[in-house]
């Protein structure tokens, strides 16, 4: 059974032909007889009282379909974590653009007219745009007291500290909303047929979501609601809870007009009304040695959720484990909280509350070096985390990770030491200023704590009459390569060519429940379940007798063949199982809070320019731990990819915001990175493997995303001698900054 | 989406895309994107933002690279117009698509037909283009997935595919 290895090669991406000829049918592309098109009505003001509703001459009413919250067969709700957000405002509204009604009318290019021409009266109430404003409870617009969730990690004596640290650093440091920005807006189709129920095509991450959705909204039993996945134009955790809402409309529509319903929001609709993560504060207190070692610690992580739960307490979840980053802390205690504000809610966001948290850690890092009078590289390597150490939750560090290791190789290959020589030499001059940062991190893989467990997804392989394998999972492509992925897995568990796995379309008639696919967990957790159905197939072939212990690829196509023809296309399944000895206590919020940590050391070189205050990524060094990459060019493309969308975090991507709504929902006025505004992204891998995980593999995805928002303003700060604690960093907050910092000190010299 | 103006009545217009002479009944002013996508069945343009900023609606014009969300049928009138579907096809791939395929330059996949016929136009203009080159001519372009170099690279290696000009 000698073969050559696919794990570790650049197949080519399965569904690659397909993107490169334009064939690949994303939502949009798909029509169907007797079509109409679906519109929102959103409400236009953040929050209060419907009190009537009007449909304004001028308009032929009667030739559209309209749907309002009384039209819902089911429960008035996006199904997720809590029932709280409503698919349809009824009696009031809590953010702008609030779905209020639904239109449908067959020609797509009235619609807009018609949204205009219905005209709400609201009696308005007030508001709260800020976590400031939503902890002082001065309105309550959420619950009791504004808070979706909150959590407690505490991890040894912190209240001891205090008084024996040699230094005492604190600090506040925040985030701003971002736009996951893909290129394919939102949308779905929905069909309605009465005995079959409900079928919906869409632009999607978890089919499984939004099918929980539908029967609630429905009151449908599973066999009656249909999901199925369209090729994918990126979702970046942007199309994990939204797609329901949009599902949720379309399908409304259809049942109401009888007719299939297309929805697709244009650019400006899905900037404003769908998800963006999570904008933050986080506070540090930390207590220190002599010589620089943390003692112990206070940090307060808070997050804005915007109107309604959502996925708050996940995000908020990931936050807060990631809180203490990749450092040993003796004593911790965090106190964590998400907070409700009338905004549109936050949501899922490629680093799900990490990219938070780590930027103000990694920022808080320098600051520390700073106050102790210790560099940036030494107060890391004082402070790693070693195998053997603890966590913030007191999980083992079991990986023989050796952060100083990865640490000396990024200062190698970025040439840290003699540029940063070089800089501090030329920075007393000239129109640019010149600096470098560090970040250090880790990303942990799959779902959080007890997670997967509640989870407990299945995978399934098919044996096909033409004697090829078919993977059958809900987790889905958009871009990351699950389908190449996955089929390199099972080709590889049994020995076969890539060519002979295929992967079946996101379609819930046909696919088990894989999980949802977002938390860096297919490669790792779905891909490990892949491997083992795979070999349940085999089993089958063996035990029946069909196929001999050493067999080729060809010898293998043949026996399945045979066994089809005999027995009909068979399966194999496999269940998640939880790997023995992990424990974790949901109330406390103490133990193995992931199966495996992805680690990371990430290093910016920046230009600021002195005349227009922008600043510029002129190199940046990538080095990360991943356990086994799979497949080189996809874990690179994984990699570039997140800090491009990171480095518009840290610089360019600013959500303005008036009254709760966003008011730059255009690519012209929000600005993400083009092709002429990126450095060379130069990407290193260290593989130690991984024991949970298919072939060694780790979580990827969101790595990426947590290390260079930090490297960057850490580099700033190098290279003009100015602390900035908030992102996005924009050339405006660095001229008031450099502007007080020089009336300073020109009030000094009038002294 | 802009509605067609109101009151303008739906004329022939002929043009040639892909090759083939073809001839739509279209109001003026409806986007050429919106022709091509609902009336020739061509889906492989894409519409991203539907204001010229993106680029994935981006197709050749009289071998100009143009965005199909901003150009009025009307003006294609007489005009050669080519989409990705014009490129290749499955059995014999374009040197950029074969490259973007193996470098990685696609991902999602819904930028991609853009930036096929954007850096169609480059090397066409440019058939042996510099890193700097290839930033700035692809920067009408955006892809919210790669980071851009592995697309960079892709039209590297196409352009040491094509003969030396």
């Amino acid at each position: 059974m000698n073969h050559e290895p696919i794990i570790g090669t650049a197949v080519p991406r399965k569904e690659g032909r397909n993107k490169v000829t334009g064939k690949a049918q994303y939502v949009d592309d798909m029509v169907l007889p007797n079509m109409l098109y679906g519109a929102t009505v959103r409400s236009q003001i953040p929050r209060g009282r419907i009190k009537n509703i009007k449909f304004s001459p001028g308009i032929n009413w009667s030739e559209f379909v309209v749907v309002s919250a009384k039209d819902i067969p089911g429960k008035n709700c996006i199904s997720l974590i809590m029932d709280d957000q409503p698919c349809l405002a009824q009696e009031a509204v809590n953010h702008p653009e609030e779905p209020i009604l639904l239109l449908a009318h067959r020609d797509r290019y009235v619609l807009a007219k018609a949204v205009e021409a219905v005209s709400i009266d609201y009696e308005p109430l007030p508001t709260v745009f800020t976590i400031e404003d939503s902890e002082r409870c001065s309105e309550i617009i959420w619950g009791s007291n504004n808070t979706f969730k909150t959590y407690l990690v505490t991890k040894g004596d912190v209240d001891s500290v205090w008084k024996d640290a040699a230094y005492i650093v604190e600090g506040e440091y925040t985030t701003g909303a971002q736009e996951q920005l893909y290129i394919e807006n939102n949308g779905m189709i929905a069909s309605c047929d009465a005995g079959q129920g409900i079928t919906v095509w869409g632009s999607l991450q978890c089919p499984y979501y939004v099918h929980k959705a539908l029967m609630a909204l429905c009151n449908l039993t599973a066999d009656k609601v249909r999901v199925v996945q369209m090729e994918t134009g990126g979702a970046f955790g942007g199309k994990e809870e939204y797609p329901s809402m949009i599902a949720a409309h379309a399908a409304l529509l259809a049942v109401k007009s009888c007719c299939p319903v297309k929805m697709i929001y244009d650019r400006m609709e899905d900037m404003v009304a769908t998800t963006k993560r999570h904008p933050s504060r986080t506070r540090h207190r930390t207590a220190l040695s002599k010589d620089g070692k943390i003692l112990g610690g206070e940090i307060e992580f808070i997050i804005d959720g915007g109107a309604y739960c959502t996925l708050s307490p996940v995000v908020l979840s990931r936050g807060t484990i990631h809180a203490g980053g990749s450092y040993f802390w003796p004593s911790v205690r965090i106190r964590a909280k998400a907070v409700a504000t009338n905004v549109p809610p936050h949501g899922a966001f490629r680093g799900f509350g990490a990219p938070q948290s780590l930027f103000a850690l990694e920022r808080h890092m320098d600051h520390i070096a700073e106050v102790v009078g210790l560099s940036s590289v030494e107060i890391r390597r004082r402070n790693f985390l070693k195998p053997g150490q603890t966590t913030t939750t007191d999980q083992v560090v079991r990986e023989e990770i050796d952060l100083n290791k990865l640490l000396d190789r990024a200062l190698e290959l970025s040439d840290y030491h003699k540029k940063r020589m070089s800089f501090s030499q030329n920075n007393t001059s000239g129109a640019t200023r010149r600096g470098m940062g560090i970040a250090a991190f880790l990303h942990g893989a799959g779902f959080t704590g007890s997670g997967e467990r509640y989870l407990s997804s299945v995978v399934g392989v098919e044996g096909g009459a033409d004697g090829r394998l078919r993977v059958l999972v809900s987790s889905t492509e958009f871009g990351q390569g699950t389908k190449t992925v996955l089929s390199q897995i099972a080709a590889e568990a049994l020995g076969l060519r890539y060519e002979d796995v295929t992967v079946a379309q996101a379609d819930t008639t046909e696919v088990p429940n894989s999980g949802p696919t977002v938390a860096s967990r297919t490669a790792m957790i779905v891909g490990k379940l892949v491997q083992l159905a795979a070999l349940g197939i085999r089993q089958t072939l063996f035990s029946s007798g069909t196929l001999k212990e050493s067999y080729s690829p060809e010898e293998f196509r043949i026996a399945c063949q045979n066994y089809v023809a005999a027995h009909g296309p068979f399966r194999s399944w496999s269940h998640y199982e939880e790997p023995k000895g992990v424990f974790w206590d949901d109330e406390k919020y103490r133990g193995e809070a992931y199966a495996a940590f992805a680690w990371a050391v990430y290093i910016a070189e920046v230009a600021v320019d002195m005349v227009t205050y922008s600043v510029s990524v002129e190199d940046f060094v990538a080095l990360q731990e991943v356990g086994k990459v799979l497949h080189p060019v996809l874990a690179q493309g994984q990699i570039i990819g997140g800090i491009a969308q990171a480095i518009g975090f840290a610089l360019y991507e600013n959500v303005a915001w008036q009254n709760g709504r966003m008011q730059n929902g255009q690519m012209t006025n929000y600005i993400m990175p083009t092709s002429a505004d990126l450095p060379p992204i130069r990407v290193y891998f260290e593989e130690l493997g991984n024991v949970h995980g298919a072939f060694g593999a780790k979580g990827i995805g969101e790595l990426p995303m947590d290390g260079p928002a930090p490297a960057i303003v850490n580099a700033v700060k190098d290279a003009l001698g100015v602390n900035f604690n908030s992102i996005p960093l924009l050339p405006e907050d660095i001229f008031h900054a450099l502007a007080a910092k020089g009336e300073e000190a020109y009030l000094k010299g009038v002294k | 989406m802009s509605a067609p103006s109101a009151g303008t009545m739906p004329c022939e217009i002929s043009f040639v895309v892909n090759g083939e002479q073809r001839t739509v009944r279209a109001h003026p002013m409806e986007r050429l994107l919106d022709v091509l996508r609902q009336q020739l069945s061509l889906t492989g343009t894409k519409e991203g933002c539907g204001e010229g900023e993106c680029g994935a609606c981006s197709v050749l014009l009289d071998g100009l690279i143009v965005n199909s969300c901003l150009i009025p049928v009307l003006q294609a009138k007489g005009t050669e117009v080519v989409t990705i579907e014009g490129l290749g096809a499955d059995d014999r791939l374009h040197a950029l698509q074969k490259a973007f395929l193996e470098c990685g330059g696609a991902q999602c996949g819904i930028c991609t037909p853009g930036m096929i016929l954007a850096a169609t136009h480059l090397l066409n203009k440019n058939p042996r283009p510099k890193l700097q080159d290839i930033r700035e001519g692809l920067a009408g372009n955006l892809c919210r997935c790669t980071g851009y170099m592995q697309i960079i690279e892709a039209v590297i290696a196409a352009a040491h595919e094509s003969p030396t000009p």
